[in-house]
């Protein structure tokens, strides 16, 4: 399943490699990335591949989403769907 | 890959700007659980309703965590309550609601639509021992909500129907008194009902409909009103444009869940309903929006025109982002549950009166508002009726959700809490309609039904 993790917060020091080792960790793959830092606001898009037989969406949301508030960012994950859905025709 | 933009746009949406699901909403037919025994035609509500809906509150919060799109409400409608009773030897139909409440509490639903009554052209037996329980069902439940069919364009207008749910609201209102009336906040009084309605309290499922299906009611009027903040000054057309644009991206989100909560439910999907409703959160409101056109408040001169346009456009850009539209389609203008319509009626701004012009344009009616306790059955059946009739002439669906508010007169205010909102007392006129109410009878279709 592919789906974007977003990665909002204020700009410190090993955002990327936290995030990235926490996914390479679960088995989780990633094909797309793109940052930028505006005004110290740091914001990072990334398009993930969960393999069928990895890890359950829902602990991965949890495990992002926990190692966001403990490194004061807005971790999230959410199925690439709705976007597609939302923007493309 | 979707660009960055996209994305953050969707986050903010959600984020800031209010954009959810409000309702995926599960209608079920009892029609094969019609019993002469009431316990056992009880049981059999019961066990229908648990063994389908079994999964729905589970799915909605799984769709609802991988998406990352708030799904508000999980709710069940059920074929009109009076249509399965009416096969029981029993005077009593309160026992039905309450088993509609206990099935509600057992999967976790917090409303449960479909203890109603078509009788547009007239009563049954079943019909009328249904309308004549509201007033103790509505008292003795939490999550049951009722709702009645007065009139259709095909039919015209059953006034007997109308002085009755004139008399029905004021009992309602007494037997609720303890929490200002509240009763009377879920029950709708309705012209031209739809069948697929998902969103409550005047949600049914129709005869018409199948087995199980979803559908599923969309909102986001937060998402339209900053987009219209970008179009300041700028010509009508531009609005519409940026309306209709914005109601499409809503409504495919829409879609995506009800197609994913069928799959998943392995029920069918029925329909999008493409209303945009507001909540009492500020920054959630339908009156925002009109205001943004240019209304120093809702309710002046022009709100009916903004109303049009929005309206209008909303389902024009909704249309195609859904296969199947339905429900009320339409914005919705609940006085309570509005922030910008109860500031509007605190300052006077807002009436009675321009509420019932907004809704000849709108769905769906005159829609969760607060008027004197002291108002009498006959006043609030005349008031039903005016909303018939523009409901029967101009072929849409109107509603009538009234809460003489106990004990309370005009300069008061009553807090229902929640989603319901809070609302200032609306004055209602002073005259009587008595004698009108009191003819009963049937007010003939109109010619506009005579279409063969």
């Amino acid at each position: 399943m592919r789906a974007i993790v977003t990665v909002i917060g204020k700009d410190r020091v090993g955002i990327i490699a936290n995030v990235c080792s926490l996914l390479a960790k679960n088995g989780v793959n990633v094909l797309d990335i793109s940052q930028t830092v505006m005004q110290e606001y740091f914001t990072m898009i990334m398009l993930v591949e969960n393999p069928s037989e990895g890890i359950v969406f829902d602990e991965l949301s949890r495990l992002l989403s926990d190692a966001g508030r403990e490194q004061g960012l807005s971790i999230r994950i959410q199925r690439e769907d709705i976007f597609n859905a939302m923007h493309r025709i | 890959m979707i660009n960055k933009g996209e994305i953050l746009q969707t986050i903010e949406m959600i984020d800031q700007q209010h954009l959810d699901i409000r309702t995926i909403t599960m209608g079920i037919s009892l029609r094969d659980c019609a019993h002469p025994d009431v316990e056992q035609c009880c049981q059999k509500i019961y066990d229908k309703i648990t063994s389908c809906a079994s999964k729905l509150v589970e799915t909605g919060e799984q769709i609802e965590r991988e998406f990352g799109i708030p799904i508000v409400n999980k709710r069940i409608s059920i074929t009109p309550m009076a249509h399965i009773a009416g096969s029981c030897e029993t005077e009593d139909y309160v026992p039905f609601a309450v088993t509609m409440d206990r099935a509600a509490r057992a999967v976790g639903v917090n409303f449960i639509g479909g203890f109603s009554a078509l009788v547009h052209k007239g009563f049954t037996d079943g019909d009328l021992k249904l309308i004549r329980a509201i007033p103790e069902a509505l008292s003795s439940t939490e999550r049951v909500c009722s709702s009645a069919n007065v009139a259709t364009t095909r039919a015209g207008i059953n006034m007997n129907a109308v002085a009755e749910m004139g008399r029905i609201i004021k009992k309602t209102a007494a037997l609720t008194a303890d929490a200002g009336g509240i009763g009377c906040a879920k029950l709708v009084v309705f012209a031209n009902a739809v069948e697929d309605n998902p969103f409550m309290a005047g949600a049914f499922h129709g005869e018409g409909e199948a087995e199980c299906v979803i559908n599923v009611g969309v909102s986001g009027p937060g998402v339209v009103y900053h987009a219209l903040q970008a179009c300041k000054g700028l010509p009508f057309d531009e609005v519409a444009e940026t309306i209709k644009k914005t109601a499409f991206r809503i409504t495919r989100m829409g879609q995506l869940v009800a197609q994913e909560a069928s799959k998943r439910l392995g029920v069918p999907f029925g329909v999008v309903d493409l209303s945009l409703a507001p909540t009492p959160e500020i920054g959630d409101s339908v009156a925002d929006i009109l205001e943004e056109m240019g209304l120093e408040s809702v309710g002046t001169h022009g709100t009916t025109a903004a109303l049009a346009l929005l309206n209008d456009a909303v389902k024009k850009g909704g249309v195609m982002a859904s296969s199947h539209v339905g429900g009320l389609s339409g914005a919705f203008i609940p006085v309570s549950e509005d922030a910008g319509m109860i500031r509007a009626a605190e300052n006077g701004f807002l009436t009675l009166e321009k509420l019932e012009a907004m809704t000849c344009v709108c769905s769906v009616g005159l829609d969760m508002i607060a008027i004197p306790g002291d108002t009498s059955a006959e006043t609030i059946s005349a008031i039903i009726a005016d909303e018939a009739a523009i409901g029967v002439v101009n072929n849409k669906t109107t509603a009538v959700r009234l809460v003489p508010v106990p004990g309370k007169g005009v300069s008061g205010r009553v807090d229902f809490g929640g989603l319901l909102g809070s609302a200032p007392i609306m004055p209602v006129h002073p005259c009587s309609s008595a004698e009108f109410i009191a003819r009963g009878g049937r007010i003939p279709a109109p010619l506009s039904s005579l279409k063969n």
